[in-house]
């Protein structure tokens, strides 16, 4: 049983619609990729499950229907979404940002484990914890983001290019992280990535977009076994 | 040095005025991330309320509860009616609507308690201290001032709410994202916004008389002094206020004219303190990569 079924989801950026009936299953703990160039409709796919554009189409999320809630609903669904740019609360302590991610839990004691397990993943945000926010560089906002969603105890991450505009050190690093939560806390993950490398190596399966329409999919295997996707994709 | 000490005890007495219209200030700064100019005018409409309250027979403090639970309701009324729908519309466009609520205010008063000067009672002893400089009440207001001022500070540093809610002004669709309930943030963020403007505007009236015009010099004050002391900081907001009528005394005492230059002076100190720190003096840098 999927844990994140969608069918035929359509979505719109105002009067534009971005996604024309889109097709995507994520198994409990599996970890997806989703590659595209710009513009494909990546993000919006994100903001579609997330409920901050409008859509149409099934979304059924751990057994729920979540095509028509809220943001602040679907969070409470489980969904941690890590948006494009991060999303940092600048005028905000690093460790404050944490904080406000775990307002709406009532373990006060897995808070605390989670604190705990943030910072050790990433002992930077604990020594700059009571600096604001907004002076961070642009990797350790990223670890902010990725912090953030680690606090909201998810079931599923929904994450946007989670490598875009870091050094190579820090990129692998984050995802080498990535790989560690997802293996050790079975949550499942959807990653929309322009790097496809990176993200082939995490996930297990696939999805190509192309101007708002899923065109591919399949194992990361098949991918790589693509021609067209290695050289478009890859660039080998 | 007598008369200085009297003096400044006195500035502080006034400054208590401004100090808690700054703190009303820096609420609603922290929640919408911009000024309310009809904040001022929320603040006499339900000083008027208190006013007729009292005037049906109820004690001071029997109004002054209701009155502050009204504002309440008032303030989110105001934001769900009136300007959430202009929320997204350009930073000018709610300016004018907070203009348009300014002018509305002032004249819904005016139609129905009509425009004469009506006195307004103190709930604090007659006495006074300090060669009758400084009297009982404003003793009260600046205690008053003081235990909001406590108030604000731990609601913002420390509870949950603050928090969520300055989150929200921050970047609305991050705090979406934390499961943060926005609009419910503001409004709330409105809805304290008056109440303290409230609070304010029952304890300046003794001293200024009650009136719809009661607040345009004391809003400007209020402003000044949120920014000298920094509109992220409600601590800054209240010093800010108290360095201000202490200011603004002074100068009307030691300056030759003074006493005509005290709005002049005051408004020098806003210019001379921005210029040397932008902040203000209690603001917090916000530091932004690009």
């Amino acid at each position: 049983m999927a844990f994140l079924r969608v069918k035929g989801l359509d979505a719109w950026y105002g009067k534009t619609q971005v996604l024309f009936g889109c097709d995507i299953a994520l198994d409990q703990g599996g970890v997806i990729a989703v590659l595209g160039a710009n513009g494909a409709g990546k993000t919006t796919l994100l903001r579609a499950l997330s409920g901050m554009v409008r859509r149409q189409g099934d979304v059924i999320l751990d057994g729920a229907a979540a095509d028509q809630l809220s943001p602040e609903a679907v969070v409470r669904l489980g969904v941690a979404h890590v948006p494009e740019g991060r999303g940092t609360f600048a005028r905000l302590t690093v460790e404050e940002n944490l904080r406000l991610a775990a307002i709406i839990r009532k373990d006060t004691a897995g808070v605390r484990r989670d604190f705990a397990r943030v910072y050790e993943y990433f002992p930077r945000l604990h020594e700059r914890r009571s600096q604001q926010a907004g002076t961070l560089s642009g990797g350790e906002q990223q670890m902010l983001a990725i912090g953030r969603a680690l606090m909201l105890a998810p079931k599923l991450m929904l994450l946007d290019e989670p490598s875009f505009g870091l050094a190579p050190q820090i990129r692998r690093d984050i995802f080498l992280i990535l790989k560690d939560i997802s293996r050790s806390s079975n949550v499942s993950m959807l990653v929309v990535e322009q790097n496809a490398a990176l993200a082939l190596d995490l996930a297990s399966h696939a999805y190509l977009l192309e101007t708002g329409r899923i065109v591919l999919s399949g194992t990361t295997d098949s991918f790589l076994a693509d021609d067209t996707v290695r050289r478009t994709y890859l660039g080998y | 040095m007598e008369l200085l000490l009297q003096q400044i005890m006195a500035g502080l007495a006034t400054g208590g005025i401004y100090a808690c219209f700054a703190l009303a200030v820096v609420m609603i700064y922290q929640a919408i991330d911009h000024f309310n100019f009809a904040q001022g005018e929320m603040a006499m409409f339900s000083t008027y309320i208190a006013w007729q309250l009292m005037a049906w027979g109820l004690s001071f403090w029997l109004a002054f509860g209701l009155t502050f639970v009204f504002s309440l309701a008032m303030g989110a009324f105001l934001y769900l009616v009136v300007l959430k729908p202009v929320q997204n519309a350009s930073a000018l466009s709610q300016i004018v609507a907070f203009i348009a609520l300014m002018c509305i205010f002032n004249s819904l008063a005016g139609t129905i308690w009509d425009y004469s000067v009506k006195p307004f009672p103190s709930p604090f002893p007659e006495t006074a201290f300090f060669g009758a400089l400084v009297t009982g009440h404003d003793l009260g207001m600046i205690a008053v001032t003081l235990i909001m001022l406590a108030g604000v500070f731990y609601f913002f540093k420390f509870s949950t709410l603050g928090l969520a809610m300055r989150a929200a002004a921050q970047n609305p669709e991050s705090a979406q994202l934390c499961g943060v309930r926005v609009q419910m943030m503001t409004a709330l963020g409105w809805a304290l916004a008056a109440a303290i403007g409230s609070v304010a505007g029952m304890m300046v009236a003794y001293k200024v008389f009650l009136e719809p015009n009661m607040m345009y010099s004391i809003i400007l004050y209020g402003f000044a002094a949120a920014i000298v002391g920094g509109l992220d900081s409600p601590a800054g907001a209240v010093a800010g206020g108290f360095l201000l009528g202490v200011v603004e005394n002074l100068t009307g005492v030691y300056v030759p004219g003074g006493s005509e230059l005290k709005l002049t002076f005051a408004l020098l100190l806003i210019v001379v303190v921005l210029m040397f720190k932008p902040t203000g003096l209690f603001g917090h840098r916000v530091v932004k990569r690009v």
